[in-house]
């Protein structure tokens, strides 16, 4: 993976990045946190298929299969005091924030205990007492707000940082460039991160962009900017680590790009035409979760390791489901709350 | 500005065809129609080209109509403000915002740019585009993709604002939309999309902006409606008529230009209106309808009512996004109200 970075602001992390090696413990942590992920998503796919599609999750659901490391090696960098905005494809996000898995699956299927009470849905739920700020489903809507969270911080004296996350296609919008620019003059505290699956919605990437490399924007800011392996959760890790310490350090805003891939279409129902043939089979090769597997395997760690990594976190989804399926719907006679204070 | 040309000769009738066609299809057909008649098209935005649009409603016309038709990046901003400046060069950009919830990023070139073009040019430089969208709750939409937005652009003087129902308005507006020599914004309803076949007369000349359609006549009380919500007024309205109240449905295709003639016309016979829409009541389009009427001084048996979502947001769980939304149930009871 391309390790350099470019900017006004060098650090050490091309080399943490280009070598990162977290322990045994440690990647088999990821290896749980990234299945706990994995097996979310298929649950919420499972139950968003039943019953034809009239079951009780509804309506558009992005999912993030195959893009596990990033949320998993990017939030473990994070304070509790610090905050994340996230896009429409947030599940992973949320979830590795600390969000429980059975406030997301009941938000999902329109339930009172959902963590909106049914009223965000699988695109737009926010949970701030885990400094999850929000998924959003408008493109490119997160880095405005993420810059002002930062900004907050310089006056409210919390140190926090913000971090928000983005698709590449997001990264075409007016409101990213203008966040990012805004950012590197005033030299925030935001870490930037896009994830770069080729894909926006149908439509690939490279065309859409005269420079396909698009940390390379980073240096028309005047910002750091680094392309990462975003298969790879200690990759993430050491290169989130580094923007975060500069964004503490008064070194202002880096912009991370992650290069990762999703395994499933861009909505539920996605027939997927447009891949391109063989796509799908590499991908899977390069996908985290069988990746590490693999590499722990390598490695001497026991396959009944490995293996409980998995099941533990299946049989957590699994509990999280039934009890979120069990709790009553969202009360209509509260639909009309919350407009005003 | 330039003429618009047609491949047609002067005075040469368009050939009329019917077929059976859902609502996008026919917007295809529409499309691939003024395409292959109107040179200066140009069809883009995001995922239109090669993947033919996320509802399938371009599909197909890349491979026709090649270069002419193209996906775009995700940037509102400039899809629109290109539209704007192609338009001004001479071409008839059609442009598709995906969601009509995705315009507010770019508000600027539809309210400050194309709106304002053939004002300050006194006719010179107008900005003749089309903008396709979509709008309105489907279950499980979340609130960025819920919100029923043509007030807002109905505040914008220099705008015209269709909102078709039916297959054959949706292939007609298209048509006219490309005619006109003013920024046209479609909006269309996503469950739409989803419903049957009818018969489509494709074909057939441009038809002036501001049709309405008187859907079912009555005596009783004149309910004005549009876009998909027209559907459950219909339905108050058959619902009624078991009782013996005579509800007439009449439905504005276009909302800029208003036919307001005809809106007068029905409230003078009946002489109670209701406007049902699915947008939020402060601000609609609805209180504009009922000040027209009011100011037209026609004598109400009953006072004007407006149907819509409360101001609120739109919940995602369908749940509660049913309760607040205007349903055959509730439009019938507040109707039954105003005759009693
Ligand atoms: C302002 C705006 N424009 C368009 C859309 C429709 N849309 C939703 S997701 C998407 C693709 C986003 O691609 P990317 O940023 O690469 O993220 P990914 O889906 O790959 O995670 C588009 C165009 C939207 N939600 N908001």
């Amino acid at each position: 993976m391309d390790g350099t970075h470019a900017g006004t602001d060098a650090g050490t992390h091309a080399e943490a990045s280009g070598g990162a090696r977290d322990g045994t413990g440690r990647r088999l942590a990821d290896l749980h946190a990234m299945w706990r992920i994995r097996a979310l998503e298929e649950k919420i796919r499972e139950l968003r298929v039943a019953d034809g599609g009239n079951g009780d999750v509804v309506g558009s659901v992005h999912l993030c299969i195959g893009q596990e490391a990033g949320p998993v090696g990017a939030c473990s960098e994070l304070e509790p005091g610090d905050a994340l905005f996230a896009t429409y494809r947030g599940h992973g996000w949320a979830l590795a924030r600390g969000v429980p898995a059975e406030s997301m699956i009941a938000e999902l299927a329109g339930r009172e205990s959902g963590v909106n009470g049914g009223r965000g849905g699988s695109a737009y739920f926010t949970a701030p007492e885990h400094g999850f700020h929000g998924e959003n489903s408008i493109v490119g809507a997160g880095l405005p707000i993420a810059v002002g969270a930062a900004l907050a911080g310089r006056f409210d004296g919390s140190g926090r940082v913000a971090m928000t996350v983005c698709g590449d296609g997001a990264l075409n919008q007016g409101a990213s460039h203008e966040a990012l620019n805004m950012a590197a003059a005033f030299r925030l505290p935001v870490v930037f991160v896009c994830e770069n699956n080729y894909w926006s919605e149908l439509t690939p990437i490279d065309e859409m962009v005269g420079e396909p490399e698009l940390w390379r924007r980073a240096a028309g800011y005047g910002m750091a900017g680094e392309r990462v392996d975003g298969n790879d959760p200690a990759a993430v890790r050491a290169a989130v680590r580094a923007a975060v310490q500069r964004a503490r350090s008064g070194e202002g805003p880096t912009l991370l790009e992650l290069m990762t891939q999703r395994l499933v279409g861009h909505y539920i129902g996605d027939v997927e035409q447009y891949r391109r043939p063989g796509e799908l089979d590499r991908a899977r090769e390069e996908e985290p979760i069988a990746r590490l597997g693999r590499s722990l395997a390598a490695e001497g760690v026991p396959a009944a390791d490995i293996e409980d990594a998995r099941t533990r976190a299946q049989a957590e989804i699994e509990r999280a489901a039934e009890a979120a399926l069990a709790a009553p719907p969202a009360d209509p006679r509260t639909a009309k709350d919350h407009v005003y204070a | 500005m330039p003429e618009l040309t047609t491949t047609r000769e002067a005075g040469e009738a368009p050939v009329a065809e019917t077929r059976r066609l859902k609502y996008g299809e026919a917007v295809n057909a529409a499309l691939a129609r003024v395409l292959a008649e109107v040179p200066q098209t140009l069809l883009y935005g995001e995922d239109v080209g090669k993947p033919g649009g996320v509802f399938g409603v371009t599909r197909g016309l890349r491979r026709k109509f090649g270069d002419r038709v193209f996906d775009t990046p995700i940037s509102e901003a400039a899809i629109l403000g290109s539209a704007v400046g192609a338009a001004l060069m001479g071409a008839r950009p059609i442009v598709e915002i995906m969601w009509a919830d995705f315009s507010l990023v770019a508000l600027d070139q539809l309210v400050n740019q194309a709106a304002n073009a053939r004002y300050v040019s006194r006719g010179a430089a107008p900005a003749p585009i089309v903008v396709r969208t979509q709008q309105g709750n489907a279950p499980g939409a979340c609130a960025q993709h819920s919100q029923s937005l043509e007030a807002l652009f109905l505040h914008v003087p220099g705008l015209r604002l269709v909102m078709p129902r039916t297959a054959q308005d949706a292939h007609d507006a298209v048509v006219s939309a490309v005619h006109a020599d003013d920024p046209v914004v479609i909006v269309e309803n996503r469950t739409l999309y989803f419903g049957d076949k009818t018969e489509v007369e494709l074909g057939g000349a441009a038809r002036p902006m501001g049709w309405s359609h008187l859907r079912r006549p009555g005596r009783d009380v004149t309910v004005v409606s549009w876009g998909a919500v027209t559907g459950q007024a219909l339905a108050a309205a058959e619902s009624l008529a078991a009782g013996g109240v005579e509800a007439e449905v009449l439905e504005l295709t276009w909302l800029n230009p208003l036919d307001m003639d005809a809106v007068l016309a029905s409230v003078a016979r009946t002489r109670r209106l209701a406007v049902v829409h699915e947008a939020n009541v402060t601000g609609g389009f609805g209180g504009e309808i009922v000040a027209r009427v009011a100011e037209a001084g026609i004598a109400l048996d009953a006072a004007p009512v407006r149907i819509g979502a409360p101001d609120v947001r739109i919940p995602a769980a369908p749940v509660l996004a049913r309760s607040l939304l205007p349903d055959a149930g509730g439009i019938a009871a507040r109707l039954s109200e105003m005759v009693r």
